[in-house]
Formats: structure tokens, sequence, C-alpha cells
């Protein structure tokens, strides 16, 4: 396998990640989103620490997965106390910074 | 022997990836989301091995599988319902983000094949767990310790924001 199948996936991967993020209105599915574009970025990264015969490649996809940890903890709680708050996790429907327009 | 199974292996890890990829981001129950979230995690956790980075493999399956899924499903279960399809209008977003997704895809595409990539070197598969705690206590303790230090302040964080609900909510009760 050369390092252009391992890219190919991996922006794939992120592709499809990006898709989700913009085109689904759920905070939770946003989120998943989020962490699939994480693994394609880690997955390119480890291939090119492999091809490069390098291990700073898997330094960087260490700390990414600690990063993502932190992340989706920090990020689920907000979403959590959102849901409590609100109702619903559809994006759409947090406007409380909007401004009200008395008529 | 191994290097003839290697693209068999490689598609089929990378069909698993992508089909679960797929089912996250176009499936309409949050539930099938969550569960899918473990094929593609483990695919990428098996291809992790193949790249020879064993270490790596088994920190993606324990904080990934072992963490971050069980922590989606739980946020799932916890925020909405496990039949909730309700989908709001998306025709818009739609034609606004396939055709952008597409570009990056085949941009990116372009020039990963159009790229004279170094030649493969043909490194020995070696464990690299021992090379991986000298990286991390020399030249890596900076962004080590700061690490952790940030894994301190999430910890903190999530207690205090689920403690100020708490409160909130006993303070409305009595």
């Amino acid at each position: 396998m050369s390092l252009a199948h391992y890219l190919t996936l991996a922006i794939a991967l992120f592709t499809i990640g990006l898709i989700g993020v913009v085109l689904r209105r759920n905070l939770l599915v946003a989120f998943m989103s989020i962490e699939l574009m994480l693994n394609g970025v880690n997955l390119s990264f480890i291939a090119f620490s492999r091809y490069l015969g390098d291990m700073q490649g898997q330094m960087a996809a260490f700390f990414i997965v600690i990063l993502a940890a932190a992340e989706a903890a920090v990020g689920l709680a907000i979403i959590v106390l959102l849901f409590r708050r609100q109702g619903s996790v559809q994006s759409n429907l947090f406007q409380n910074l909007k401004d009200r327009i008395e008529v | 022997m191994l290097d003839s199974l290697q693209p068999l292996v490689f598609g089929m890890l990378a069909l698993i990836i992508f089909i679960s990829a797929a089912f996250i981001t176009f499936s309409r129950n949050l539930i099938y989301s969550a569960f899918a979230l473990l094929g593609s995690f483990t695919g990428v956790a098996g291809l992790f091995a193949m790249l020879g980075a064993d270490f790596l493999a088994v920190v993606q399956l324990l904080v990934y599988i072992g963490g971050i899924m069980v922590l989606y499903l739980f946020a799932v279960l916890m925020t909405s319902g496990i039949g909730d399809v309700r989908l709001t209008n998306r025709s818009i977003a739609v034609k606004i983000a396939l055709p952008l997704a597409l570009v990056l895809f085949f941009s990116l595409g372009k020039l990963i094949f159009e790229t004279e990539w170094f030649a493969q070197q043909t490194v020995k598969i070696a464990p690299t767990t021992a090379a991986i705690g000298d990286l991390l206590l020399t030249k890596y303790l900076l962004p080590f310790e700061l690490v952790s230090v940030l894994l301190l302040s999430t910890l903190i964080g999530s207690v205090a924001l689920a403690r100020q609900e708490l409160r909130n909510s006993k303070e409305n009760h009595d």
C-alpha cells in the first residue's frame, strides 16, 4: 500500500466529517463528525510518520487524541446543559444572542 | 505472504470506515450514529496497526472506543429520545455543503496524486512504545505537561458545569 492510498482514505474521512458538520442541525451529530475529521487527520499524520520513518507524526497524533478526548468531555457537558435549558439540541434553535426586534 | 494480504486488509478496513462514517453523517437515528462511531474508530485503529503504530492503535481503542464513544452514547441517551427522527429543513445547506465538500475532496485528491512523494522507505516495523516514551520525556516534555494541565482543567470544568446545574435545580425544588 502506498502513501497515496492512506491519504485518500484520510481526506475521504475528513470530507464526510465536514459534510456532517455543515449539513446536520443536530449538535451531537456535528460533534461526532468532528471526531471523524480528527480521525482523518490522525490517519494522515501516522501515514506520513510511517513513510518518512519519523516518530514526530505519531507524537502529533497522540496529542490530537488527548485533545479530542478533552473536547468531547467539555462539549458534551455543554450540550447536555443546553438540552436541559432549551429542550432540544438542534443548532438552529440557539439564537439567544440575536436581537429581539420590538414592534 | 503477509505483503500480498495487505491490500485485502486495507480494502476491508477502508470499506468498514467508509460505510460507518457515511452512517454517522447521514443516519436519521442518533443511536445508530453513535454506534456507527464504533466501526469507524475500530477501522482507523486497524489502519494504525497496519502502519506500524502499535501504541497509537491501542490508544485509539482505549480512548476513542472506551471513552469517547461511551460518552457520546450517554449524551445521546440523555438528550434526545431513541426514536428521534425529527429533521429540520436542510435543502439549502445541501445545495451549498455538498458541492463545497466535493470540491475540497477532489482538489485534495488531485494534490495527493500529482505530488511526487518521497520514495517509500522500507523501515522495518518495530514496537514504538519505548520510542514514544523517550520522546515524551525529552523533546515533548513541555507539551506533555501542558496536556496534563489541560486534562485537569477539563475534569474540573466538566464537574463544575454539572454541579452548577445540580445546585440550581436544588434551589428550585426548595
